[in-house]
C-alpha cells in the first residue's frame, strides 16, 4: 500500500457526546430527515452535557480519538435548568489546557443543538469531521499502550 | 462480575430501514464473537410481537443477564424493549439500545461504512451493558390537581375536560379575563357561527365549575418539582378591585376620567378607561385598574371610582399575592399573537391607519367592536368601496423578516372576511392576493369556493410589492402571476394577513418547566407523530397554538387530547420514578459540599455518620453527602464536580461511559 493510498483511507475517529433531551434528539431528527454526515462520528448518549467528565475526553484522546465534540441544549433551554452552563465552563477550561498540551483547539468543540435542529446537527458534524480530516491523526495524547492492550 | 454475564444481541432489520444499508446478519455475526455474548440474532421487526417474543424466549432459554438491541433510537422503543425484558423476568435496566437506524442506516449510504459503524455502536452498547446494574424504580405520589397555563379556548377546553373527570384544575391567565384570542373574533370559519356565541358559554362553564379555579390577571412565578409533584408559584397581580365585593356594575368604568389608554382588546383601534373590564362578557366580570394610566396612582388625586362604588370594592392598597400550590400535571396553553409588522414597511402599516391587520379587521367587523360592526375606514370613518386583502404577510418567508412556516389559519379567515364583506356590503369590491390557497380541512375548500363563486371575490395569485397613499386612496402595486403582469389597484383599505407567532411569554414558561422549544418558539412535542400533546418533560402537556399553528377545531381537539393525557396521569396513585439518579459512595465522600452547590434541584444534603476506623479510636464521625432519590432528576452535574469521585450516576456511571469511549476508540 503506497503512502498516497494510506492517506486516502484515513478515517478520523470522532466521539460525540450528546445530551438526551436536545442534541441526541437533534441527531435522531437528522436521521429521520436523512441528513447525512460521515460515519466517523459515533455518538454517546448522556443525560445532560454536564454529565461529560473532562476525564472522558482525555480518555478518548488517549485511546486514539481524533476529535471530540460535546453537544447540549441551547443556553437557557437545558432540561435540567443549568447543566449546559456547567458544561460550557468546564469545557472552556479543559480545551484551553488541551490546547496547551498540544491538542489543537479545532479537535474539540462544544455546540448547542436543539431537538428541532436536525439540519444544524448534520451540518455541525459535517464541518467538524472535515476539520478533523484536515488536521489528520491525533498523536499527541494517544497512549499506544492502551491501544496495544485492547488489540 | 462481567464474566458472569450472558448477553443476547438482537439486531433489527426495521423492514428495509436498517437492513437496506446495514448488513444485519454481519452485525449479529460480529457480536456473536464478542466476550459474554451467548446469543445473537437478527429479525425483521424487533418491536413487533414476534420480535418481542423472541427476546423473551431467548432470555428464558439462555438465561440471559442482559440484552443489547440494535434498532431505532432509544427515544423510540427503549420502553418497549424494557417491558419485554421485564416480562421475561429480566431487570428492565439490563437492556441497552444501539441506535443503528437514526444514527446509522438512515444517514449513511455506503453499506460497508454503515455496517462497520453499526458493529461499533453494538459493541459500545455491549461495553456499557457489561457494567449495568439492575435498577429498581422507586415510587412517588401523584398530586391530584392540574395546572393549566393560559385561559384561551385551548386552556378552557383542557380545564373543562379535566374537571369533568373529577379532578381539580387551576387556570392561570395573564390578562384580566379568560377567553383569549377567540373572544376577539367575530365569526368563525367554515360555519360562520359567531365566536362569542360558542365561546362565552364555555367561559361561563369554566367559571361555574366547582372543580375549576380561575387565576386571572396572574402570572407564573416559578415551577419546581417533577411529574406528579410540581410546585408552582403564581403571582396574582393586584387588580385594585376586590373580586369578592365587586358586583360588576361597571359604574367605575363610566366615571373614570382617564380615557386615553389603548384598548388592547380592540387591538388599539380605540381607547379605554384606566379602570376597565376588557369586554362585556369578560370572566370574571370584575374590572382592573391600569396603574400606569390611573390618575390616582399617578398623582394621588382623583379616586372617583372609589367614591362611586357602592360595593366598596375599590382597594388602592391591594398588593400582589403569591399563591403556592402543588400539581400533578401541567398543561401549557399560552397561545399566539400576530407578528409585529414593523419590518414590512412596503405595506405602509405603520404610516397608514387604513392598512390594518386581519385581527384589527376582525374587531372592525365585530358588532361589539370599536365601530359597532360598521365597516368604516379607521382614518376618516368613511365607508370603503374597495378592499385589498394580502395573504402570507410574514408567513412562509425565508428572507428572515418573517416566519418560515405557514400560519395555517390565514387562507381561511381571509376567505371569511372577504365573504362577510361581500355579504353585508355587496357594493364593496374585494381583491385577495395569495401565494397559494391552502384549504385542507372539513368543508374548508367548499367554503373558499363559495367566496370565489358565490360572492365573486377576486383572487389574484401574486404578491403585493408596495402600498402607498395617493390622496385618500391606497395605491396597491402587485403582480398577477397567472396573467403575468403588474397590476395597480386603488383601494380604500388594505388588510394584511399577518403571520402568527407563539406568545412571547412562552419562552419564560418553557424555561420554568424545562420544556423544549424550537427555533420558532413553538413548544416541542415528545414525538411529532405519536406523542403530539406531550412535552418531552414528563408531566407537561401541550394544548393549542403554543405547539404549532392551528385553527379552532384543531385547538379544541388537541386541548381535549392533552386533557385525556392529564386524566390518565392523575388517575394513577403512584408513579414510577426514574431510577437513574445520583448516588454517593460514603466511603469516598469527604463532605466537601461541591456537589450540593451545583445541584439544580437541591437534592443533596449532608449528614454526619459514624464510621469504624482502625486504631484506638475505633470510630469517627464524618460528614457525607446524601442524595434524595425522590428529588434527583439524574442530570449528573454533581458527578463531574465531585473531586473525590464519590458521586456517580446510576445508569450512566463514569465506568460505563468510559467503557463506551473505549469501545468506540477500539
Amino acid at each position: 500500500m503506497s503512502i498516497e493510498e494510506t492517506k486516502k483511507e484515513y478515517k478520523p475517529l470522532i466521539v460525540a457526546f450528546c445530551c438526551n433531551w436536545c442534541s441526541y434528539a437533534g441527531a435522531d431528527l437528522a436521521g429521520t430527515s436523512r441528513l447525512s454526515y460521515p460515519a466517523d462520528v459515533k455518538i454517546i448518549r448522556v443525560p445532560c452535557s454536564c454529565r461529560v467528565n473532562p476525564l472522558f475526553i482525555l480518555r478518548a484522546f488517549q485511546r486514539g480519538a481524533d476529535g471530540v465534540i460535546i453537544a447540549g441544549c441551547h443556553p437557557g433551554d437545558c432540561h435540567y435548568t443549568s447543566g449546559n452552563y456547567y458544561a460550557r465552563r468546564r469545557m472552556t477550561l479543559l480545551f484551553s489546557m488541551l490546547d496547551y498540551l498540544g491538542i489543537e483547539r479545532a479537535r474539540t468543540r462544544v455546540e448547542w443543538i436543539s431537538a428541532a435542529e436536525g439540519v444544524k446537527f448534520s451540518t455541525t458534524m459535517n464541518e467538524f469531521a472535515k476539520t478533523i480530516h484536515e488536521l489528520g491523526e491525533n498523536k499527541k495524547l494517544e497512549d499506544l499502550r492502551c491501544k496495544e492492550l485492547l488489540k | 462480575m462481567s464474566s458472569l454475564h450472558k448477553i443476547g444481541v438482537f439486531v433489527c432489520w426495521c423492514g428495509s430501514n436498517i437492513a437496506a444499508t446495514v448488513d444485519v446478519a454481519a452485525v449479529a455475526e460480529a457480536m456473536r464473537a464478542e466476550p459474554n455474548v451467548v446469543y445473537a440474532t437478527d429479525y425483521q421487526y424487533m418491536c413487533s410481537e414476534g420480535g418481542q417474543s423472541r427476546i423473551r424466549e431467548a432470555i428464558k432459554e439462555y438465561g440471559l443477564t442482559g440484552v443489547v438491541i440494535c434498532s431505532c433510537s432509544p427515544r423510540m422503543h427503549e420502553a418497549t424493549f424494557r417491558k419485554a425484558a421485564q416480562s421475561a423476568g429480566l431487570n428492565p435496566y439490563m437492556v441497552e439500545i444501539a441506535n443503528i437506524r437514526e444514527h446509522c442506516s438512515w444517514i449513511h449510504k455506503d453499506r460497508m461504512d454503515a455496517t462497520a459503524k453499526a458493529i461499533v455502536l453494538a459493541r459500545t452498547a455491549l461495553a456499557k451493558l457489561n457494567l449495568n446494574q439492575p435498577l429498581t424504580a422507586g415510587e412517588s405520589n401523584v398530586v391530584k390537581r392540574a395546572l393549566v397555563i393560559g385561559g384561551g379556548i385551548a386552556g378552557i377546553q383542557s380545564a373543562l375536560d379535566i374537571a369533568e373527570a373529577g379532578y381539580e384544575v387551576d387556570i392561570v391567565e395573564k390578562t384580566p379575563t379568560i377567553g383569549g384570542r377567540m373572544a376577539q373574533l367575530d365569526k368563525t370559519f367554515p360555519t360562520l357561527d359567531c365566536a362569542a356565541c360558542i365561546l362565552t358559554p364555555k367561559m361561563v362553564d369554566a367559571a361555574q365549575n366547582e372543580k375549576i379555579t380561575l387565576y386571572t390577571y396572574s402570572e407564573m412565578e416559578s415551577v419546581s418539582g417533577f411529574v406528579g409533584n410540581f410546585t408552582a408559584k403564581i403571582r396574582k397581580k393586584a387588580r385594585h378591585v376586590n373580586e369578592d365585593l365587586c358586583t360588576g356594575c361597571g359604574l367605575c368604568q363610566e366615571k373614570c376620567p382617564s380615557r386615553k389608554a389603548k384598548n388592547e382588546f380592540n387591538m388599539g383601534l380605540n381607547t379605554r378607561t384606566a379602570i376597565y373590564i376588557p369586554f362585556a362578557q369578560a370572566i370574571p366580570n370584575v374590572p382592573v385598574i391600569d396603574t400606569e394610566q390611573c390618575i390616582h396612582f399617578k398623582t394621588g388625586k382623583c379616586g372617583l371610582c372609589q367614591m362611586n362604588c357602592s360595593a366598596k370594592a375599590i382597594d388602592f392598597e391591594q398588593q400582589d399575592e403569591i399563591i403556592e400550590r402543588q400539581y400533578g400535571a401541567i398543561v401549557v396553553a399560552t397561545g399566539f399573537r400576530p407578528i409585529s409588522l414593523e419590518r414590512f414597511d412596503e405595506f405602509g402599516y405603520s404610516q397608514n391607519p387604513d392598512v390594518v391587520t386581519s385581527l384589527e379587521f376582525e374587531r372592525i367587523m365585530n358588532a361589539a367592536g370599536p365601530t359597532k360592526g360598521q365597516l368604516v375606514r379607521p382614518s376618516d370613518g368613511k365607508h370603503p368601496h374597495c378592499i385589498v386583502f394580502v395573504q402570507c404577510v410574514g408567513s412562509r418567508d425565508t428572507s428572515g423578516c418573517g416566519k418560515p412556516y405557514c400560519s395555517k389559519i390565514c387562507c381561511m379567515y381571509t376567505a371569511k372576511h372577504a365573504m362577510l364583506v361581500r355579504e353585508k356590503y355587496p357594493d364593496v369590491e374585494v381583491h385577495v392576493f395569495y401565494i397559494d390557497v391552502r384549504t385542507p380541512g372539513k368543508n374548508f375548500d367548499e367554503f373558499y369556493r363559495r367566496a370565489v363563486e358565490q360572492y365573486d371575490v377576486d383572487y389574484i395569485k401574486g404578491m403585493v410589492g408596495k402600498v402607498s397613499s395617493h390622496g385618500d386612496k391606497l395605491q396597491v402595486q402587485g403582480s398577477d402571476l397567472i396573467a403575468d403582469k403588474q397590476i395597480i389597484i386603488d383601494a380604500d383599505m388594505v388588510v394584511l394577513a399577518a403571520a402568527i407567532e407563539p406568545d412571547p411569554e412562552v419562552r419564560k414558561i418553557a424555561t420554568m418547566l424545562t420544556a423544549s422549544i424550537d427555533t420558532n418558539n413553538f413548544l416541542t412535542e415528545a414525538h411529532p407523530k405519536l406523542r403530539p400533546v406531550e412535552s418531552p418533560t414528563a408531566g407537561v402537556f401541550l394544548s393549542g397554538v403554543c405547539q404549532g399553528p392551528k385553527d379552532i377545531p384543531e385547538t379544541v381537539a388537541q386541548a381535549s387530547a392533552a386533557a385525556a393525557k392529564v386524566i390518565g396521569l392523575l388517575a394513577k396513585d403512584k408513579l414510577k420514578r426514574n431510577p437513574c439518579v445520583a448516588h454517593s459512595d460514603e466511603m469516598l465522600c469527604n463532605g466537601c459540599s461541591a456537589c450540593e452547590k451545583v445541584c439544580p434541584y437541591g437534592a443533596i444534603s449532608y449528614m454526619d455518620k459514624e464510621f469504624r476506623v482502625p486504631g484506638p479510636k475505633r470510630t469517627e464521625i464524618r460528614r457525607i453527602a446524601v442524595v434524595n432519590e425522590a428529588v434527583c432528576q439524574g442530570c449528573g452535574a454533581c458527578t463531574v464536580t465531585c473531586p473525590s469521585g464519590a458521586m456517580d450516576l446510576k445508569g450512566f456511571s463514569t465506568k460505563q461511559i468510559m467503557a463506551e469511549v473505549d469501545a468506540i476508540c477500539r
